[in-house]
């Protein structure tokens, strides 16, 4: 049985070769992932069709019609062949959803401690805001072309999105045509894939393995822009990254971090009035110690993550956390932005 | 008397029509005048109404493809400051988009198989002298017309440029267009609904003497399951769709966040119609192929239980899985493992139903006419296809292809090398039957020859350029991806060059004087085969006796 390891090592190095003619270059460990399963689906398909169509091509040459009156064998079942050809491919497919269930977990099984980053899409543009409060957006080169807003991120650094759809114009509140619609982030060197929902966050993680520049499209039909609205990453090494992120100034929001904005507007905009940090009970729930932990709610145990507090903000209601009166707090829909929401979140999340 | 000399088909014993009313006597010039195929009941009438109907769309919907891809030729580039490159803009080509989807799929290649081929030929099939309610017959024709107006008076009012699948909450923009269009599919769903009632009826009712649920041809089968999918599933598209636009015009929140709505509930109630209505589009194309692969191999189909009941199987499966196009959309992961768990189940029964066929041809004398030919090229195509369909049922794997080229291609390989190539030999097969005239062979074969090699051409690079990462609905792409994408359009360009000969072939066969075939002019064994060729208004002069199934050579 030695003649087994080298075929099994050449048929996979083979498979491998095969995939990545088709592939773009894999720069996560999910990708290659991604491309074995690939791989051994587009040999057993080739194995496939070639068993049937081979076969149907050497019938045709085989029986072709002599006569007007050819007698041909009237052959009606074969129970043992017709269970062969389920079974077999029952298994195959079997094994194939297995596999890819196993990948799939893998994408969606948001690592802890990632580097998070927001990812805001709108009609036709991405925007990257980083926790120090950097924002990275596209911008416009020398030829009047427009130039991807690129995100830099560390190498071998699990990093995860918080992605949210917002309008193309803040400002408006009447005009249909400004609302969020859904964008999906797409970065094929990665083979990660996610939507963008207006009205609720949704994640997406990578870890690249390999350095280098990789494109970024929106995947979901968004309108007549769709296909100008592109980004890249850029993958650094982790001391690159962290000169980058803390050598240029910071963006609009005059250098403050997420949290220290989140913080601003916890005293502005009346939050301190009800909301403490240190665990007492006010008229609501204290913000000690809710982000990533279970919430009791009149709704059910809730696991306090963005889409919680974000929910909380805009439709306090929803939800009232066990203990609480329902009806007392106003919705903030419209009066915060939601760069100002993310801005709360983030700071809710220091809150320990 | 029996002809002597025409083959004996599922033991029908009665008398061959040729000597009943005279040659010349048949529903083409039963009733003369306009209004009289406006008007008709007759199944025949009313399915070549569809053919013509069918195939106008067809010829639109193909020219807003020719377009898309004559734009998808080059990467526009700007120079001096002028786009180079592009031969429509990026919103006309959304709409242009828009249209080819919801026309092929809505008015080609929905309607295509059952409302004209099935309701022309079910009745004769199992030997019926009509569908079961005429008249409703007939008013599924009008929805469907009425649903086609409704569509194209969306053009007229800036039209919609949500794509066919009117994802929200983009759609909801108070667009007169998107209103308009949606009600057309809402009306011209009537008409799948309707026929759907109808087969159902018919099959149940009104089979021939001694024609049991055993001996119905394998179209039959098909057109069986696929009707009672358009009973059950289209329903449901028309409330989503009814949904849509109360949502457009009383702005109520119903998928809209910013009224309140949720998004993804749309993505689960149109694919909750939409993916059985993929079933809808190939299990008819299937019992085409069961027909032409019996025919013209002269022998016994293999397996006739399991084709039958695959496609039941099909039909019943198809309602769990509308999940599979929603991996990316923010369900949860158990959902979409389920949904691809069950996903897989459905291409067991689709494999044996491709295995049966080629087993079929085992030991058989093959006929190489260009209904067989349109087989061959449907099992090649649609085998592709089918793979291609585990590749994006493996959760994994789909995130990477979903939404990209390889989608595109995919369901181009099913829905066009697999319906549209059934259909067409569907149409070689039977056109003698519906017209007492034969197609020139030398242009059905070279019809064959320039959309298969065409269409291979057009959309295998696609799976390629999927796989490379292009997404689909692009109006122009980077330039990394232009070989292929030209090649995609060279290879258009013949799949038009086919279906023009074959539309040539079809008006040069119909204009022809030429001798009437006769009734079997392919020794095929089905009930259709022992009336005259164009059948008479009532199918058969005598009600026919079945003693044996379908496909008795021996």
């Amino acid at each position: 049985m030695g003649w087994l390891i080298p075929l099994a090592r050449f048929l996979t190095s083979t498979a491998h070769a095969a995939s990545s003619t088709f592939m773009p270059p894999a720069a996560t460990e999910i990708a290659s992932d991604v491309d074995s399963i690939y791989a051994f689906l587009l040999w057993s398909s080739l194995l496939f069709f070639i068993l049937l169509i081979g076969g149907m091509i050497a019938f045709v040459i085989k029986y072709k019609r002599r006569t007007g009156t050819d007698k041909t064998p009237y052959i009606t079942h074969n129970h043992t062949l017709e269970f062969l050809w389920s079974f077999i491919p029952f298994c195959i497919f079997i094994f194939c959803f297995a596999w890819g269930w196993i990948v799939f977990h893998k994408m969606r099984a948001m690592p802890e401690n990632a580097l998070e980053i927001h990812v805001v899409g709108k009609k036709w543009d991405w925007r990257f805001i980083y926790k120090n409060g950097r924002e990275i957006t596209a911008g416009v080169d020398d030829d009047g072309n427009k130039t991807p807003a690129t995100m830099v991120v560390p190498l071998g650094r699990p990093v995860k999105l918080i992605m949210a759809s917002e309008k193309v114009n803040p400002a408006s509140n009447t005009d249909a045509k400004d609302r969020p619609v859904l964008h999906s982030f797409y970065i094929p060197a990665f083979r990660v894939k996610q939507d963008l929902v207006p009205g609720r966050y949704t994640t997406l993680w990578f870890q690249a393995t390999e350095a280098g520049i990789y494109n970024v499209f929106c995947a979901e039909y968004c309108g007549e822009g769709h296909y100008s609205m592109r980004a890249a990453i850029k993958v650094v090494p982790a001391a690159e990254y962290e000169e980058w992120l803390s050598g240029e100034a910071a963006g609009a929001a005059g250098g403050l971090s997420l949290a220290e904005q989140g913080k601003q507007l916890y005293a502005n905009r009346a939050c301190i009035g009800c909301h403490s940090l240190n665990g007492s009970a006010g008229a609501g729930p204290t913000w000690k110690g809710i982000f990533g932990h279970d919430v009791p709610t009149d709704k059910g145990i809730v696991k306090g993550d963005e889409n919680y507090i974000r929910e909380s903000i805009l439709n306090p209601n929803a939800k009232i956390v066990t203990g609480f009166q329902g009806g007392v707090m106003p919705s903030y829909a419209g009066q915060l932005k939601d760069d100002e929401i993310n801005a709360l979140i983030e700071f809710i999340k220091t809150v320990k | 008397m029996a002809n002597p000399k025409a083959p004996t088909a599922q033991g029908h014993t009665g008398h061959e029509s040729e000597h009943g009313h005279g040659a010349g006597h048949n529903y083409l010039n039963h009733e003369k005048g306009l209004w009289s195929w406006l008007s008709t009941l007759d199944h025949k009438r009313i399915g070549i109404m569809y053919f013509a109907t069918v195939m106008t769309f067809f010829l639109i919907g193909g020219l807003a493809a020719l377009t898309i891809r004559t734009e998808l030729f080059s990467a526009n580039r700007m120079v001096d400051g002028k786009v180079v490159g592009a031969v429509v803009t990026a919103s006309q080509y959304t709409r242009l988009m828009t249209y080819h989807g919801a026309i092929m799929v809505f008015l080609v290649i929905i309607p295509g198989i059952p409302a004209f081929l099935g309701n022309f030929f079910l009745p004769l099939q199992i030997g019926a002298k009509d569908v079961a309610f005429p008249r409703l017959n007939l008013a599924s024709w009008y929805c469907l017309l009425v649903g086609a107006g409704l569509a194209v008076t969306s053009m007229f009012f800036g039209g919609a440029d949500t794509g066919w699948t009117f994802y929200t909450p983009y759609s909801i923009s108070l667009s007169k267009a998107v209103v308009l269009l949606v009600s057309g599919a809402f009306v011209g769903g009537f008409s799948s609904i309707l026929t759907g009632l109808n087969f159902v009826a018919t099959v149940h009712k009104l089979r021939a003497p001694g024609m049991t649920m055993n001996r119905i041809p394998l179209f039959v089968w098909a057109l069986y399951s696929t009707a009672i999918l358009q009973v059950l599933a289209t329903p449901v598209l028309a409330i989503t769709l009814l949904l849509i636009a109360m949502e457009n015009v009383f702005q109520i929140g119903f998928f809209d966040p910013a009224l309140g709505g949720d998004p993804v509930l749309f993505q689960h109630f149109f694919w909750f119609y939409s993916h059985p209505a993929v079933y809808i589009m190939i299990l008819p194309a299937f019992g085409v192929i069961s027909e032409l692969i019996a025919a013209f191999s002269r022998k016994t189909i293999f397996g006739y239980t399991a084709i039958a009941y695959s496609s039941i199987a099909i039909a019943a499966v198809s309602f769990f899985v509308w999940g599979h196009h929603m991996f990316t959309s923010g369900q949860s992961e158990i959902a979409g493992v389920v949904f691809s768990a069950i996903t897989m189940l459905v291409g067991v029964p689709t494999a044996i139903k491709v295995f049966n066929w080629v087993a079929t041809l085992y030991k058989a004398s093959i006929n190489l006419a260009s209904p067989m030919l349109y087989a061959m090229g449907f099992m090649f195509l649609f085998t592709i296809g089918g793979v291609t369909g585990v590749f994006l049922a493996t959760t994994a794997l789909d995130i990477h292809f979903h939404d990209t080229y390889f989608v595109v291609a995919h369901f181009h390989y099913v829905m066009v090398g697999g319906t549209l190539m059934a259909i067409m030999g569907g149409i070689y097969y039977w056109f003698p039957k519906m017209f007492g005239k034969m197609v020139n062979e030398v242009m059905a074969q070279a019809s064959f020859f320039f959309i298969f090699v065409g269409f291979n051409v057009t959309f295998f690079p696609q799976f390629v350029l999927g796989a490379k990462g292009m997404p689909r609905r692009y109006y122009d792409y980077l330039p990394v991806f232009e070989p292929l994408n030209r090649m995609s359009t060279v290879g258009s360009y013949m799949i038009g060059t086919g279906f023009l000969i074959a539309l040539i072939a079809v008006i040069h066969a119909l204009m022809s004087k030429q001798k009437n075939p006769g009734p079997n002019p392919w020794g095929a064994k089905t009930l259709e085969w022992t009336t005259s060729s164009p059948p008479p208004h009532d199918n058969f002069e005598t009600t026919p006796i079945v003693t044996a199934g379908p496909y008795e050579y021996r």
